[in-house]
């Protein structure tokens, strides 16, 4: 029975990196920035629900540590942090002017999934371990997107949070290729990341305060004076 | 053979009678969960009764078309209904007449004899409500092709019954991403197709907001009661599809024993009845979109579809 059981985690493995790569597609699509917010914390307990799931398949206790610090730092820690140091009104904004628009954005973001496949086919094809068939290009297709989003969106917050995306996308490769890393480094990896949460709030909570708007594409000039 | 064809016919039945049925329970609940009370789940049989007992009118402009169309839009989920499993799992007499893209096609001509139809009545909204479907219609294409090729990449087929024995099978093709990406991509399709509500809202009565609705406005008497009939029908198989292929494919009847084929039928009701359940969640948390955002939401079904085809062409490949 041991064989169906593991055939089962694996499954659900499976099912948790599609739905991580829904999320990112989720936070592509999505105006609202408290719903970008809320498709990341999803995304964060997808990912710990993986490394949860891959680490009783292996009776590995790093990556059973790794989901609980996952829940903590970012399902928890993150976006506390963030609703602290941030200004309530930047949560209900929206992003009317995208760069791109959101059919395209999201067009794009799909060419970053289909290149992720193509760019780890070659290595897939030295394992048939489906854990790895699984994380891998889901992890580097997060990775790209998050990139995107970084790149493509307007306000503060949602670039935060594609970087989140990112780190987000590599944990996920990660808990597959290399579950023994040391605990220590995942701790660090973790601790860092909610940092850069705080210093990017506390900037963005500053920015806000001094210029009124945290929209980083009207902060293309340095003169204090409004443009005539 | 007989027998399946005797079940084939039951199949049809299935789908005639209960089509009102089902969309007399979705507005009830909607309205319950509304705090209405709503009416009683057999007003859409009465309003069928109804209907055909009233003198139908016919505009002296309308071509054949106009008369032609109601018939077609009824006859049309039969056919499809014939082609997919209802009630068994295993082919009926007609399932090998035509496969899932067959049953697309079916639709698309019923949508476009609907369209024409009016159209052809030269009422301002007909063929304002006609644009509109047709608009949803070329996004919705895009994601119906790219789930016919997703599915016949996983089951190697496009039969229906087979498909449905695919995702039977083992747990991990049930969990796969590819599977799971589907489900939500032609979840999506249904409210676009059905006129459900982040697309269309089907108990607006305005007509300047009207999508679907707006097509069947000139028709009267027996041809207002089979478009509505048609409408209600074909929104059944559409989730006896998604039930029944992709979602929950338990519970049918697998041997030619009577009893279990009629056994099937509780049983399918009854996941019919979660399913509105879900429906109503979503019809009563959600608003309907404007109009040029749709295109958002048929183009985020797109490209979850296309990556469950590209999550189930790796995967397989691999393997």
């Amino acid at each position: 029975m041991a064989g169906s059981q593991t055939q089962l985690i694996e499954g659900l493995n499976a099912l948790s990196a599609g739905l991580i790569l829904l999320t990112a597609f989720g936070m592509v699509a999505t105006r609202q920035v408290q719903g970008v917010m809320r498709f990341f914390i999803v995304q964060s307990l997808f990912l710990a629900a993986s490394a949860f799931l891959i680490g009783f398949n292996r009776g590995s206790i790093h990556l059973l540590a790794l989901g609980a610090i996952t829940i903590a730092a970012k399902v928890i820690a993150i976006p506390w942090v963030l609703k602290r140091t941030l200004p309530g009104d930047l949560y209900e904004r929206r992003e009317i002017n995208q760069v791109i628009n959101i059919p395209s954005s999201l067009l794009l973001a799909l060419l970053l999934a289909i290149a992720a496949e193509f760019l780890v086919s070659p290595l897939l094809a030295t394992t048939a371990d489906p854990v790895i068939h699984a994380n891998l290009p889901i992890g580097l297709a997060g990775i790209l997107i998050g990139g995107y989003s970084l790149i493509a969106r307007r306000e503060a917050l949602p670039q935060l949070i594609g970087i989140l995306a990112m780190e987000n996308g590599a944990f996920f490769a990660g808990i597959a290729i290399a579950p023994d890393l040391p605990l220590i480094a995942e701790l660090v990896i973790a601790i860092d990341v909610v940092l850069i949460a705080v210093v990017v709030g506390v900037l963005t909570r500053n920015i806000t305060q001094t210029i009124g708007t945290s929209e980083a594409a009207s902060m293309s000039e340095l003169r204090e004076e409004p443009r005539p | 053979m007989t027998r399946t064809v005797v079940y084939n016919l039951i199949q049809l039945l299935f789908v005639i009678g209960f089509g009102p049925l089902y969309a007399g329970v979705l507005s009830r609940f909607k309205e319950n969960v509304q705090s209405k009370r709503g009416p009683s789940i057999f007003q859409p049989y009465r309003d069928l009764w109804k209907l055909f007992h009233k003198d139908e009118v016919v505009s002296s402009e309308t071509t054949w078309i106009f008369r032609f169309t109601p018939y077609l839009v009824f006859v049309i989920p039969l056919f499809v209904a014939s082609l997919i499993p209802v009630l068994t799992d295993y082919p009926l007499a007609f399932a090998f007449m035509g496969d899932m893209l067959a049953g697309g096609f079916f639709l698309a001509l019923a949508g476009f004899f609907a369209a024409l139809a009016a159209v052809d009545t030269g009422n301002p909204y007909g063929p304002m409500g006609a644009s509109r479907t047709r608009m949803v219609g070329f996004l919705a294409e895009p994601v119906f092709m790219i789930v016919f090729f997703t599915v016949s990449f996983v089951a190697q087929s496009t039969i229906p019954y087979i498909v449905q024995k695919k995702w039977v099978a083992s747990p991990a093709a049930f969990f796969s991403p590819a599977h799971i990406l589907l489900l939500i991509a032609f979840f999506m399709l249904i409210l676009a197709e059905g006129g459900r509500i982040p697309v269309d809202n089907p108990s607006g009565h305005f007509e300047l907001a009207m999508i679907d609705e707006s097509k069947g406005l000139e028709y009267s008497g027996r041809g207002a009661a089979l478009m509505k009939w048609g409408g209600q029908m074909k929104f059944l198989v559409l989730t006896c599809i998604f039930l029944n292929v992709l979602l929950a494919p338990w519970g049918l009847a697998d041997d030619l024993q009577p009893g279990h084929v009629l056994l099937a039928i509780p049983l399918i009701l009854i996941k019919i009845l979660l399913f509105t359940v879900v429906l109503v969640m979503i019809e009563t948390s959600l608003a309907k979109l404007r109009l040029f955002r749709i295109s958002e939401f048929l183009g985020a079904a797109f490209i979850i579809s296309v990556a469950a085809m590209i999550a189930s062409i790796f995967s397989t490949s691999a393997v």
